[in-house]
């Protein structure tokens, strides 16, 4: 999503607009929510920071929009463009939401079932936007498109372009369709409704979260997209490297003294791999690894020998 | 003309790359890295002939960026919050060093709790220190102040150290366009580096010590190195205008926006400013007369403009972002000591503190405050200082808060029954 507020952020640029585009995170690790943001003016963009009151929002991961910390519905009201990538209809997503934005589908792949595999998305996303703008022309899209996307590669510009100009057939009958807002006016605006904040005690106001075991609780092997794999007839029984170069102490030890690797937490680091020294460790994209998981006839993964558990 | 969008760690390391710096001592810390990432990328394409060497922390960078700056080479590194903190006793030694050297700040907020996104305590910590401090509102003002700077900390009446400050994230991860200055005149105006403003000379090997000293010797130095800072007020005057006849765009110690007639003024630093600056507009337009006075300069800090820009208002606002824990805003204790015992000082000089840890200062805010200034002012009230805070976000913590008390209850319910088990 920040490599298509930059292609945006471009495109009007080279359009001859005044832009700001940023993307927003916070704490890195797959799976976390992420948004980016354009402003785009004739004059100079003053107004900073995340839109209070977006005129277009595109929603590439529609399973983001129930997900109050992903916050999409913010400041959505009836004059708001809301533009979701999704398999379902329009129609579905108005009942579900409730929401007064004119709400538009850009229609997820048919052969993409799996929400981490969005190929092109960035700029299909992209190029919806500068449809339903109606400022910037494709040749600028492309341009912008190609800019952007240089240090990849011809061919992955080619195949990005290729398909992010399928959206603007698909937008087409909805050019134009986003209408530019101004910021509060300081003639008539509503309260910011300030409090004086109350005094808390220590024991409340100090920020301290008191849990037990929740490390175990949270699956950080969710984030991983490559997996490492021990291969038993090569690990030469020296747990002590990989159980120690381990940064989130996900590799166990069995009785037979074997390393075992814990996938409910491993983050797929892969610092084992570099520091065995048998080189017993293999990496293998999560997905293969997965699908491998899923015809094996143990569904629990690759267990050390005489590991009865 | 150059102009580009770039984000403001990108304008800042064009800064560094135009001022044609020798050496870089790196340390990552988010939002700062791609600083780093910019001038390594550019340093192994052959595009910027430097050195950039990664060291163990920002205590061995400044260290580093000090001995570098004192043995004849420009220096350039930049870092954040945290990571300015852990370098602070440098920060100090190198400044009493009169080592001149630039080094960008990307202001983020504090620990704890820990936050990304930025507020001003990070770079106040560093306010005492000798450091000159110019504070950035735009990605254009990056580049630009980051040359500026150098001829700052290496003029030979002044020779202190200067930070360049610009917001994590409203800055940093953001791309504005930036026109860039062109080669050739930018390195024309920072000029060579000269090695004799400091008595080194290549070839030719000293060692350079500082003597432990008592109360006499060691105060002529600290008074020395605060009487450079100061220095720096008229020198700053003289780079400005040359700054402006060079590349066309001016930049005084303290940014006004229309402030001429101003009845009522926004005082403040950083990004958010340009904020203000829409907000003063909308002010003007439904009949307010009201300024904003955007420091850029906040070591040395311009005392004397100070008096002669807000005498004669009927009610001014300073926004701080950053707390002074147990005293409130700096940037408003230091203009109210700039004020004091001015007859004609505005009545009303109130406190607000806001945009802590990135938490956004609306339009609807900036309204409001002009709106308690005037009603203040009519009544000859003081305003009490204001932290920044709404019902909404109050309701946000409790929630949060709900949760916690939850899980607490949980593990001492736990904690009860492991105790009863090892009992039996």
């Amino acid at each position: 999503m920040k490599t298509a507020s930059r292609i945006v952020g471009t495109a009007f640029f080279m359009t001859g607009y005044e832009v700001q585009d940023a993307p927003r995170y916070g704490a890195e690790r797959r799976g976390a929510p992420i948004f980016a943001y354009v402003r785009a003016d004739k004059s100079p963009v003053n107004e900073r920071g995340i839109i209070r009151q977006p005129d277009l929002v595109v929603v590439a991961d529609d399973t983001l929009v129930g997900m109050p910390a992903a916050g999409v519905m913010q400041g959505i009201d009836e004059h708001t463009v809301l533009l979701i990538n999704s398999h379902e209809n329009a129609d579905t997503w108005r009942q579900r939401l409730n929401t007064a934005a004119t709400i538009l589908i850009l229609p997820a792949r048919e052969d993409i079932k799996d929400r981490a595999e969005l190929p092109y998305i960035g700029s299909r996303c992209a190029a919806a936007c500068a449809v339903l703008t109606n400022v910037i022309s494709r040749d600028v899209f492309t341009s912008a498109l190609a800019e952007e996307l240089e240090q990849l590669g011809e061919k992955i510009v080619k195949q990005n372009l290729d398909t992010a100009l399928t959206s603007f057939e698909l937008m087409s009958p909805y050019a134009g369709i986003v209408k530019q807002s101004g910021l509060p006016s300081a003639a008539d605006y509503q309260q910011p409704g300030w409090i004086n904040l109350p005094f808390d005690d220590a024991a409340i106001s100090a920020p301290a979260i008191h849990a037990s075991a929740t490390s175990v609780k949270v699956r950080t092997g969710l984030w991983r997209t490559m997996r490492p794999v021990i291969n038993y007839e090569k690990c030469s029984g020296c747990w002590w490297v990989c159980s120690t170069y381990c940064p989130d102490g996900a590799i166990n030890v069995t009785e037979a003294g074997l390393p075992d690797i814990d996938y409910e937490h491993c983050k797929g680091c892969l610092v084992c791999v570099a520091q065995c020294p048998p080189q017993a460790i293999e990496a293998i994209p999560e997905h293969l690894a997965k699908e491998q998981e899923m015809s094996a006839a143990d569904p629990s993964g690759i267990k050390p020998p005489g590991d009865s558990a | 003309m150059n102009r580009k969008l770039l984000t403001g760690n990108a304008a800042a390391a064009w800064g560094a790359r135009l001022a044609q710096v020798d050496y870089v001592p790196a340390f990552p810390i988010t939002p700062q890295t791609e600083i780093i990432e910019n001038l390594s990328l550019w340093i192994d394409s052959g595009e910027m002939d430097a050195r950039l060497v990664t060291l163990e922390s920002e205590h061995s960078m400044i260290t580093a960026a000090g001995s570098a700056a004192t043995s004849g080479v420009r220096v350039f590194t930049s870092t954040s919050s945290q990571g300015l903190l852990y370098g602070m006793e440098m920060i100090y030694t190198v400044a009493g060093w009169r080592a001149p050297f630039v080094m960008v700040n990307v202001s983020r907020g504090l620990s704890s709790p820990i936050t990304l996104e930025p507020d001003h305590n990070d770079i106040m910590a560093a306010r005492d220190s000798g450091f000159l401090q110019i504070h950035c509102a735009t990605c254009q003002e990056i580049t630009d102040s980051v040359l500026m700077a150098y001829r700052l900390a290496e003029h030979k009446d002044i020779r202190v150290p200067a930070i360049v400050n610009q917001d994590g994230f409203y800055l940093s991860f953001t791309r504005e366009p930036v026109s860039l200055p062109d080669a050739d005149r930018a390195a024309a105006f920072v000029g060579e580096f000269d090695p004799e403003n400091l008595q080194f000379k290549a070839s030719a090997p000293l060692s350079q010590a500082m003597a432990v000293l008592g109360g006499g010797p060691y105060s002529y130095f600290r008074y020395e190195t605060h009487l450079a800072v100061q220095r720096a007020l008229s020198v700053y005057e003289e780079v400005a205008d040359e700054f402006a006849s060079a590349f066309g765009r001016r930049y005084d110690i303290i940014d006004n926006y229309r402030m001429d007639d101003a009845e009522y003024a926004f005082v403040m630093m950083g990004s958010f400013a340009t904020k203000a600056h829409d907000a003063v507009d909308s002010l003007r337009n439904a009949g307010w007369k009201v300024g904003l006075a955007r420091l850029r300069l906040f070591r040395p800090f311009p005392q004397e403009k100070i008096r002669q820009l807000l005498t004669a208002r009927r009610a001014v606002a300073v926004i701080d972002q950053n707390i002074s824990m147990g005293m409130g805003g700096v940037l408003h204790s230091e203009v109210a000591a700039a004020l004091y015992g001015l007859k004609n000082a505005p009545a009303v000089l109130a406190s607000y503190i806001g945009g802590l840890g990135g938490r956004d200062i609306s339009q609807v805010e900036f309204f409001e405050m002009i709106n308690e200034l005037k009603h203040a002012s009519d009544k000859s009230e003081p305003l009490p200082p204001r932290l920044l805070y709404t019902e909404n976000e109050l309701t946000e913590i409790r929630k949060l808060q709900a949760i916690a008390q939850v899980e607490h209850a949980d593990i001492q319910q736990a904690g009860t029954g492991q105790a009863e088990t090892d009992r039996k």
